[in-house]
Order: C-alpha cells, then sequence, then structure tokens
C-alpha cells in the first residue's frame, strides 16, 4: 500500500520500519491525513501476516511528532468532533478514533480478555523517538511496546493539551499513570510541562536511551528478540506502579492532596484539569478499554467547550500569527538587526539589553557616563550567575553573553547600530535631547525606537529629523520575564519602521501587539481602571482580602492591591497630577485621588519596594495585607459577595479593553485578547476580555456593564458598538477567526 | 403519635485508639455485643421483645463490615427474630441510630428497639471505607472538600476564636471529665468491658489527661498547618471563605477530640411495652432533626439542627436545661455557644470527647446516655444532644425526663 504521510518498508525479517514524514509541513502533527494513512497501516499491519512487527520514526528531523494539529481542532474540524450536526454517539466515535487506533496497534487487534488470558499475543511495536514527542505524538509511543528514544538532554516528551484546555485524548492520561505511576503521570498532564529523555526513562515512560543514529537498528532488534508482546496492562495480575485504583489507601491520599492543590492553582476556572485528574482517578479503577474511553468522553466534553476553542484561537493560533509578524507591512525586506543601541542602562534599560542579547544580537548601551552604562552589564550577570549557579548555563557561555554588550557614555560607539531602543527617564525634554543627540551619530536610515508607557510617540517624534522613522516599543517590567510587546506607530511613521520592530520583536520571542498613538496605549488604558476599582471597593469599606480573593478567583495571577504595591502607589499618583496637569478641566476624577495621596503622602505606603503598601513585606516571611488599612479605611458591617466583587473587578477590565476596541486603538479581537492576557495577566481561561465577551455575549455583556453603572458609575457604560451588536446578535470573532 | 421512651442507656468506657490502648484487643463485634448484652441482663428482659437493633458505624468494613449490627445480635445471643441494621452518619451515627430506633416506635413500626453504635479505631481506621466525596475529582471540586481539621481552623478563623479560647475550653473539658469521674456520674451506663477469659480490660475513659493546663496545651503544634498550606486545603477554603486572607490553624490533638475504641446502647420503646415488661421510663424523646449545611466549614451544623429539634418540639432554646454537643474541635462548641447564646456552665457539663475521646459510630448514643444520667442526677428537665457531621450536616435529638 502506499501512502502520502508515512512511508512503510518491510525488510527481510518483516518488520515495518514505518517513517512519518507529513509532505510540505515543518513538523509531524497527527492531520486527517495521518490519522486516515496511519489507521489503514495498523489495519493492514494486524491483517497482513508476512509483517511481523513494527518500528515507528520520523522523517523529520524537526522531532517525532508535535501532537494534533490545533488549527483543526480549534476549527472543530468533523475529522476531530464530528461537527456540531453529529449524534453524540457519532461524535464519541470521532473523538474515539485516534484511541481505538492505538489500541488496536498494541494487541494487534486482539480483544484485552485474549491478552489477559495468554491466549494471544499482539506483534511487537517500537518507537524510535529522533525528536521531540507531545501530545499525541508522546502517546503514539506510550502505545507502543518499546520506546527509544535518542539521548539528546533537550528533547521533549510531554503532553501539553492542559495549556489550550485540553487533556492528553489518546490513551495519554491512562498509559502513563500505568507506566509512570498516577502522581508523575498527573504532574505531567496537569501542568503540561515536557520532560527530557532521562527523566522519562527514570519515571518508567521509555525503556531506552540511545545515540539517535542507532535508534532504528536498536529498535528492530527488539522487535526482533520479541516476536510475541502484551502490554503490562493487558496481563493478569496488573498494578500501577505506586498504587492505584480506588481503594488503594495511596491512591486515596494522592487524590485527595491533587484535588486540592489543583483547586488552589486553577482556582476552578480550567476544567480540563479536573477532567484530567477524573479521567486518572476513573480510569485507575476499570479495565484499560473502558479507561479510554472515559478519557475520549471528557476529551470531547473539552473539544466541545467555548472555553477551550478561546484557548487555542488565542493561546496558540493568534498567539503564533502574531509572533510570526502578522501585522508586518508587505513589501518591506527583513530587516538586519546585528547591533542595537540602547539608550539608558536604568531597569528598562538593562532588561532590553538582556533580551536583545539572548535574542542574540549585540548591544551598545549608553548612559551619561560609565558607571550607570555599567549598569546593564551587572543586571545581565545577576540573572546568568543565578542560571550558572544552578547549571543551567556554561561560565563560558555567560561570559560569551557578558561580552555582546558594550557600555559607552559616548555617542559616537552609536554609528554602527542597526536599531536604536531609547529608554531614557520618562521626561519630554530629556527624550528630546537623546533624541538629537543620537540621531547626530547614527547611520540616517536606522530606525529610532522609543520605549515608553505614557507619551504619545507623535509628540516625541516631532523631535526627531526623521519621524518616519520613528516609533513606539513599549516593554513590560521585568523585561525579561514579561511576554508582550505594545508596537506604537506615530502619525508619521513609515512601514519601514513598523517592519523593523517586528523583525526585531521576532528575535527577542516577545508577543507583539500594534497599537493606536493615544495616551496609555492599550494595556495602560485598562489596568489603571481596574486598579482604581479595587482602590475604590477598599474606600467603600470592603475586606481586602476578598478583594485579593476574588481577582483570584477570577484567574488574575495576583490581586489588584498586590499589583498597586508592585506597580507602586507613589507612580499612580504621580500618573494622576501629570495627567490631571495635562487635561486641566477635561480631567475625568477616578475617585481615588484622594485615597493615594493618604497612603503615598500621609502613611508613607508606596509599595513594595518602598517598604510597604496594602501588604506588609516582613523580612524573610511571607507578604500579608498590612492591619493597620482598616484604621484608615474602616471596614463595613456589610460585605458584598464575593461574585459582587468578581464582576466588578472584570468589567472594570473588560469596559475599558471594549471601548479600546471600540475606538479603534487596538484594531482586531485577536490583539485585544493577546495583550490583555500577555500584557497584565488577564485571566487566560477565557482567552482574553474579547473572547469572553464573545462567550458570555454581547446582549449579557451590555445588561451587566449596564446594571453595574446604575450601580457603581458611568465607567460601567458599555461603549455604543456594543450595543448594537448585542442588538444585532453579532460576534467579535467570525466563524473562523 | 406514640411517644418513644428511653428506657436504658450504657456505654463501655471508651479506650485509647491505638495499637497500645486498653481496647485494642477487642474486637468491634466484641464491643457491640457487650453492650447489648448488658442492655439485655440489667433489665432482665427477655431479648426477643426487642425487635429491632440499629447501631451507628462510620467505618463499616472489614471485621466492622456486613452489617455489623447483625453479627453482634446473634453473637450476643439475641433471638434469630431481633433484626440488626447499621447506621452511617458520620459522626452522628449513634444519635441517629437512637433515633431510627425511636421513629420506629414513634411510627409504630416496633414497640422496643435498641439504638446504638460501635467503632474500634484501633482496628478499623479511620477513613478505611474510602469513599468518593475526597478522592473522586467530580466530587472534591464540587464541594470544595476540606479535611475536617481545616474546617475547624476556618471556624475559628471565621468566627474569631484565638488559640487561647480554645485551649481553655479544652482545659476546662478535661477538668470536668476528671470531677465526673471523680464523682462517679458515670456510674449507672458504665458496661466495663471484659476479654474471652472474663477479665476487666479496661472500666474507665482511659484518655482524660486531668492535669493539662494552658502551659501544657500551648507547647503543642498545630495539626493542620501542612494540609492547609502546603496540600492546598486552606486555599480551598478560602476560595469559599474569600473574606479571609488565611487560615488561622488553632486546633491541636489537645483541643480536638481523642481517637478511642467504645460502643454504646440505649434502648427505646412506647409505653405500654415498658409497662408490660415492668421497665420504667427514664427519658421520653421530645423531638429529632438532622440538617445539611454548607460543607466546606462542615461543622457549623448542630445550630441548625437544634433549631430545628426546637421547632420540631415547640420549644424555645430558653426551654433547654442542659445542652451536650460533641467535642469534635474545640471551636465547634465554642461557635455553638456564640450562635445561641448558651453559657458554658450549661453546655458539655460532663467533659466531651476532648477529653474521653470520640468513637466516631458510638458518640452520639454515648453522649445521649450521658444526659439521661446527668438529668437524673441534677433533676433537671430537658436537654438537648447535637453533633457535628462530616460533609455539611447536624443531628439532634431533645430528650425530657420522666
Amino acid at each position: 500500500m502506499s501512502y502520502e504521510t508515512i512511508t512503510v518498508d518491510i525488510d527481510a525479517d518483516g518488520i515495518a520500519l514505518v517513517t512519518i514524514d507529513l509532505p510540505g509541513k515543518s513538523m509531524n502533527v497527527w492531520n486527517a491525513e495521518l490519522m486516515r494513512e496511519f489507521k489503514a497501516f495498523v489495519d493492514e499491519f494486524c491483517t497482513n501476516d508476512a509483517i511481523k512487527g513494527a518500528v515507528i520514526t520520523s522523517g523529520k528531523k524537526s522531532g517525532f511528532l508535535a501532537g494534533a494539529d490545533l488549527n483543526m481542532l480549534g476549527d472543530g474540524d468533523p475529522a476531530v468532533s464530528g461537527g456540531a450536526s453529529a449524534t453524540k454517539k457519532q461524535q464519541f466515535d470521532s473523538a474515539f478514533a485516534l484511541n481505538a487506533m492505538m489500541r488496536k496497534l498494541e494487541t494487534s487487534g486482539h480483544p484485552a480478555k485474549a491478552l489477559i488470558k495468554g491466549e494471544v499475543s499482539a506483534k511487537p511495536v517500537a518507537a524510535a523517538v529522533n525528536g521531540l514527542a507531545l501530545g499525541g505524538g508522546l502517546e503514539l509511543v506510550l502505545a507502543s511496546h518499546y520506546r527509544i528514544v535518542a539521548d539528546n538532554p533537550k528533547l521533549q516528551l510531554g503532553v501539553p493539551e492542559v495549556q489550550v484546555g485540553l487533556l492528553p485524548g489518546a490513551g495519554g492520561t491512562q498509559r502513563l499513570p500505568r507506566l509512570a505511576g498516577l502522581q508523575n503521570a498527573a504532574m505531567l498532564a496537569t501542568q503540561g510541562r515536557p520532560i527530557d529523555p532521562q527523566t522519562a526513562k527514570s519515571q518508567g515512560i521509555i525503556q531506552e536511551v540511545a545515540p539517535v543514529g542507532e535508534l532504528v537498528a536498536k529498535a528492530k532488534e527488539w522487535v526482533k528478540a520479541n516476536p510475541k508482546v502484551t502490554q503490562p496492562w493487558d496481563k493478569q495480575g496488573f498494578k500501577f506502579p505506586g498504587g492505584g485504583g480506588a481503594m488503594n489507601p495511596k491512591a486515596m491520599q494522592f487524590f485527595m492532596a491533587a484535588n486540592a492543590m489543583a483547586q488552589r492553582e486553577t482556582n476552578h476556572n480550567y476544567p480540563a484539569v479536573r477532567y484530567i485528574l477524573s479521567c486518572l482517578y476513573e480510569g485507575s479503577i476499570v479495565p484499560f478499554d473502558t479507561a479510554i474511553r472515559i478519557e475520549s468522553k471528557y476529551f470531547l466534553k473539552l473539544l466541545s467547550s467555548d472555553q477551550t476553542r478561546n484557548m487555542i484561537r488565542t493561546l496558540f493560533i493568534n498567539k503564533q500569527a502574531a509572533e510570526k509578524g502578522e501585522a508586518r507591512p508587505e513589501g518591506v525586506e527583513k530587516q538586519q538587526i546585528k547591533t542595537v543601541g540602547v539608550l539608558g542602562a536604568g531597569l528598562m534599560g538593562s532588561g532590553i539589553t538582556h533580551v536583545t542579547v539572548k535574542g542574540g544580537m549585540d548591544v551598545v548601551v549608553l548612559d551619561r557616563d560609565m558607571e550607570a552604562a555599567e549598569k546593564a552589564v551587572a543586571y545581565s550577570k545577576k540573572i546568568l550567575d543565578k542560571r550558572v549557579l544552578r547549571g543551567k548555563l556554561t561560565k563560558e557561555a555567560a561570559e560569551e553573553f557578558l561580552a555582546k554588550i558594550k557600555p559607552t557614555a559616548d555617542y559616537n560607539d552609536l554609528k554602527d547600530v542597526d536599531l536604536i531602543i531609547e529608554a531614557v527617564f520618562e521626561d519630554p525634554d530629556i527624550k528630546a535631547d537623546v533624541i538629537k543627540k543620537t540621531e547626530a551619530v547614527i547611520r540616517p536610515d536606522i530606525i529610532f525606537a522609543s520605549n515608553t508607557s505614557t507619551l504619545p510617540i507623535t509628540g516625541l517624534a516631532r523631535h526627531s529629523e526623521r519621524p518616519d522613522q520613528f516609533i513606539g516599543m513599549h516593554f513590560f517590567s521585568p523585561v525579561d520575564k514579561m511576554p508582550l510587546l505594545e508596537i506604537i506607530p506615530g502619525e508619521k511613521t513609515g512601514d519601514r519602521a513598523l517592519a523593523t520592530a517586528l523583525d526585531y520583536n521576532a528575535k527577542i520571542r516577545k508577543t507583539p501587539i500594534v497599537v493606536k498613538d493615544v495616551r496609555g496605549f492599550y494595556t495602560n488604558r485598562v489596568v489603571p481602571p481596574y486598579i482604581n476599582e479595587a482602590l475604590l471597593l477598599v474606600k467603600e469599606g470592603v475586606q481586602p482580602a476578598l478583594i485579593e480573593n476574588a481577582a483570584k478567583s477570577l484567574g488574575m495571577p495576583l490581586g489588584p492591591l498586590a499589583l498597586s504595591d508592585e506597580t507602586k502607589l507613589d507612580l499612580g499618583l504621580m500618573l494622576v497630577r501629570s495627567t490631571k496637569k495635562e487635561l486641566g478641566d477635561a480631567y475625568k476624577p477616578t475617585g481615588v485621588e484622594d485615597l493615594l495621596e493618604k497612603m503615598v503622602e500621609g502613611l508613607g505606603r508606596s509599595g513594595r519596594v518602598s517598604g510597604g503598601g496594602f501588604y506588609e513585606y516582613p523580612e524573610g516571611g511571607k507578604k500579608h495585607l498590612w492591619p493597620g488599612l482598616a484604621e484608615h479605611f474602616p471596614v463595613a458591617d456589610e460585605q458584598p459577595t464575593m461574585d459582587e466583587v468578581k464582576d466588578r473587578l472584570l468589567y472594570a477590565q473588560l469596559v475599558p479593553a471594549a471601548q479600546c476596541f471600540a475606538e479603534g486603538i487596538i484594531d482586531d479581537p485577536q490583539s485585544a485578547d493577546l495583550g490583555a492576557i500577555f500584557g497584565w495577566g488577564f485571566a487566560p481561561w477565557t482567552g482574553g476580555p474579547m473572547s469572553h465577551i464573545d462567550t458570555i455575549g454581547a446582549e449579557s455583556f451590555v445588561r451587566t456593564a449596564e446594571s453595574l453603572a446604575q450601580r457603581y458609575g458611568e465607567r460601567f457604560h458599555p461603549p455604543a458598538k456594543f450595543r448594537e451588536m448585542a442588538s444585532a446578535g453579532e460576534k467579535l470573532y467570525g466563524k473562523a477567526a | 403519635m406514640t411517644e418513644a421512651y428511653i428506657y436504658d442507656a450504657v456505654r463501655t468506657p471508651r479506650g485509647k485508639g491505638k495499637s497500645d490502648g486498653a481496647l485494642h484487643e477487642i474486637t468491634p463485634v466484641q464491643l457491640a455485643t457487650q453492650v447489648l448484652e448488658a442492655v439485655r441482663d440489667r433489665s432482665g428482659i427477655d431479648a426477643g421483645y426487642i425487635e429491632d437493633v440499629a447501631f451507628g458505624c462510620v467505618a463499616p468494613v472489614g471485621e466492622q463490615g456486613a452489617v455489623v449490627t447483625r453479627t453482634a445480635v446473634l453473637n450476643a445471643g439475641y433471638p434469630e427474630t431481633t433484626a440488626g441494621i447499621q447506621v452511617n452518619r458520620f459522626c452522628a451515627s449513634g444519635l441517629e441510630a437512637v433515633n431510627i430506633a425511636a421513629a420506629k416506635v414513634m411510627a409504630g413500626e416496633t414497640d422496643l428497639a435498641i439504638g446504638g453504635g460501635v467503632e474500634s479505631m484501633s482496628r478499623v481506621p479511620m477513613g478505611s471505607d474510602g469513599g468518593a466525596w475526597p478522592t473522586d475529582p467530580e466530587t472534591a471540586f464540587k464541594t470544595y472538600f476540606v479535611p475536617q481539621g481545616v474546617s475547624a481552623d476556618l471556624i475559628a478563623t471565621k468566627y474569631g476564636f484565638s488559640r487561647d479560647d480554645v485551649d481553655a475550653y479544652a482545659v476546662e473539658s478535661q477538668k470536668r471529665a476528671a470531677r465526673s469521674w471523680a464523682e462517679k456520674r458515670f456510674e449507672r451506663s458504665i458496661v466495663p468491658v471484659h476479654d474471652v477469659i472474663g477479665d476487666t480490660v479496661l472500666d474507665h475513659d482511659e484518655t482524660i489527661r486531668e492535669n493539662a493546663d494552658m502551659q501544657s496545651l500551648g507547647g503543642l503544634n498545630p495539626s493542620f498547618v501542612m494540609l492547609g498550606e502546603q496540600f492546598g486545603f486552606d486555599a480551598v477554603a478560602l476560595q469559599k471563605y474569600g473574606e479571609f486572607e488565611s487560615i488561622n490553624h488553632v486546633h491541636h490533638a489537645g483541643n480536638s477530640s481523642g481517637i478511642v475504641d467504645g460502643a454504646a446502647a440505649v434502648l427505646v420503646g412506647n409505653d405500654d411495652i415498658g409497662k408490660k415488661l415492668g421497665l420504667k421510663p427514664r427519658a421520653r424523646i421530645r423531638a429529632m432533626a438532622s440538617i445539611g449545611s454548607e460543607p466546606t466549614i462542615m461543622l457549623t451544623g448542630p445550630e441548625f439542627a437544634a433549631q430545628k429539634a426546637l421547632k420540631r418540639a415547640g420549644m424555645d432554646k430558653k426551654d433547654i436545661d442542659i445542652w451536650e454537643l460533641n467535642e469534635a474541635f474545640a471551636s465547634v462548641v465554642l461557635r455553638f455557644m456564640q450562635a445561641l447564646e448558651i453559657d458554658h456552665g450549661d453546655i458539655n457539663v460532663n467533659g466531651g470527647a476532648i477529653a474521653m475521646g470520640h468513637p466516631l459510630g458510638a458518640t452520639g448514643a454515648m453522649i445521649l446516655g450521658t444526659m439521661v444520667d446527668e438529668l437524673e442526677r441534677s433533676g433537671k428537665e430537658t436537654a438537648l444532644i447535637t453533633l457535628c457531621i462530616g460533609a455539611g450536616m447536624g443531628t439532634a435529638t431533645i430528650i425530657e425526663r420522666v
């Protein structure tokens, strides 16, 4: 039989070498074609007596198999979900297809009962894993009887489905615990983090690690030596390593703790984590064939949920598209960026220097004197030293890294750089001075990017001789940790500047969004109202713990009071005052001006770095809410419910985000969703604020926002565009997105 | 409706629920057998009149499995016509079993029955019966399951009880238990446990620490910090009780109920059977109630069970002379006192499970018997007996001396 996605070579011993190699793809994935053809092979394998065994490998250097094609899953492809009009039974059969095929592969189509009684055995199948095997890729490996993996410590083995709201649906939740025990399986599947081959071997997930060139030969050798095989779980008396089953005391203890920890980590926002634990729990009580059916049912439940669709769309499809430069103007050739000039070696400049070198570029970092400029080197050194100490980096590599940073106080050193990123103090006069001095020495074609979180780019560009080459880049602090980059073209910014910014971004591997040049851009138009809402709640006498817990329950990584301690209350106060000064009569009071004044100037509580804000930060201890707060903002006798607080904190983000979209500050729902999740940690389970509005429906969004506006003020008023969408029954994302 | 009367109440002493406890060598069936024998032999009645026996048992597996009650009925030499049922309402099983016996009498199903319970925690450890609630992710997530100790600490956090408050309560419980033994207040109901050669192995509650004081209790580490903080149960509790930043862990082995072995039996019947057999009723059952309450905080049910029982009896809390609430954890009792404005002098007057232990399936019947004795001793009229229960429940019974 001939195939497109696989090749099958049967050798003189009757061993079929199956090489997966999807034509025209850089990586092997389970798509409809591979599923169809692999199934055809499995059918042939089971019926053709000339085939004595099989070795499965990949024809791609990039890896073995990277899992299911998420584009296919995200589309709700009928090949997987059976389509919306299908009956439950048809949908199940579609979701079960991969499971059924792999089960057939490992049993040679024999019934489990016959295998367990030893009446029959299966033909041997070995996986020769030459590169990463993730998700459905690893699951194919697990369904093989012998698993031999290349001895590359960087090779990833894992089941990352949970990260897009799914679970390993091709036997992963059943074979992993049967090989590695419940605890290892739960760690792998609920966290989704891959492990290396040696770890996998020590956990019993694979049997052998060998040089990549010897994999196939060794696999064949094993197949030849083991003509009759049975998976451990198809043998009489099989027991879970470390215990399993409903009545096993160790398994009970494990599940009790795992359930609690999973609730702590997910705040009940990620059903995939719960379902994975359910697959482990329920699956560990029943025979294998029942267990994989249970797994497929939970898989289907997730696959057909709005949440999974949203997560796949934002966290995978749209994130990748943005990172590949979807917003890049056409017709501009790829920009060569070898050396970047970073102006300012403060916290932001140092961070930008670090990620730039990490992205493979050299940096000339300039500050007013050498001592100041060298702070950027010290900043990187501190990060690298930690990695060296942990054995994650060699001393030599660290030195090589640091050698790529050239600190200077001399503008002439910038003359050969390929891109300027300015990160000096947020003061228009200082920035103007730096722009002039820099443009005087750099090549005339060089793009000048200004890192600012507040100052409009068009205004700054007025100080430039070449405003078409001037662009804004809003990095987030700490730069080496925060994944988002806001790119802001000013009025006169040209295509080449935008293309350069995106090409640079591709090297430092952040998630970029392009936003309009308005005060605060996108993220800083949404975060302040959100923090303000929390401060208003404090003023109303709501328990600070309730505010923080409500935010965590929403899925925010940090409570808003902790966040404002991090972002500094004095900075917030300064921003209020400068905005007031700039806008004059047009300034709209937020209602928290007095609270900020009291905290910063009255009580000297400006945040974490200045010794405490809403929280106390005891030396060596855990931070806790400042008990003194109640003296100044007394706790009210009547407390709102957690749901009420959650609504206010959620809509304090949804409404400003919707406004940004309605006003065209951000062009598309994709960017609004990406910017929210990767910029300020908006609840990832929603797929972003726009996805969330789609899921609850514009009508419901408008209704809740209006009701909040009535009770708490105009700030919750939904934008007209969304009212129109609500009455027209429209969605932000089209059918495909 | 037919009235149900309590004709007798007996219990074993409570033995330390470990392998070095005095009752560890005694099987649970024997514990149950010996209280059943005592009820029959003390009254001198023909056990054939006892139509049904309900016993609570919270870990009804292993040697406590297979309807331990029926096994004990046969083992005690009751006629084969006496039925047996095993009841599980977690910590209130013993009281619920008495309520079932009483309900059968009231409903006219039986004339004479026994309610009681048995638990050998040293031989069939707590949790031996497994269960979906905390382990099945579906139910654990839906109910925000946390272990009882974390719930007890949550009660202390929510209702403002400090470590000193709970320790002071525990010290008093020990004092009261010791005084009760010194004054022989339990004498009428205690049935010493004997071994296979007929020798007495235990004739007193084994775990009382008369000399416990604030200082000695103060030295104990809180028991549920690790479960709460490392295993994530505090976080789960706070997801429901968001007004708190953290849980104040105040409970430890010294202010929580002890793990013990023991059994109890209460003879319940209607008026006619008492007259017929020449039995003198000691108390009348005025009302019974069971309720469900919020399962994460779990142990606040007694307040609502008590109120329901009072309402069904047409009584007010002022009509209750003495209260008995199982001392599962000190905060449970402190919260109950706070909620119903009960003076410490009127509740758990003879000490409780903090001093004497809590043999899960039997405790409810034991403390009901304690109240029957106490009403007679003190000359008071009414008592309300209640227990907090796993998964958020409460059971209460009101009795009246006759």
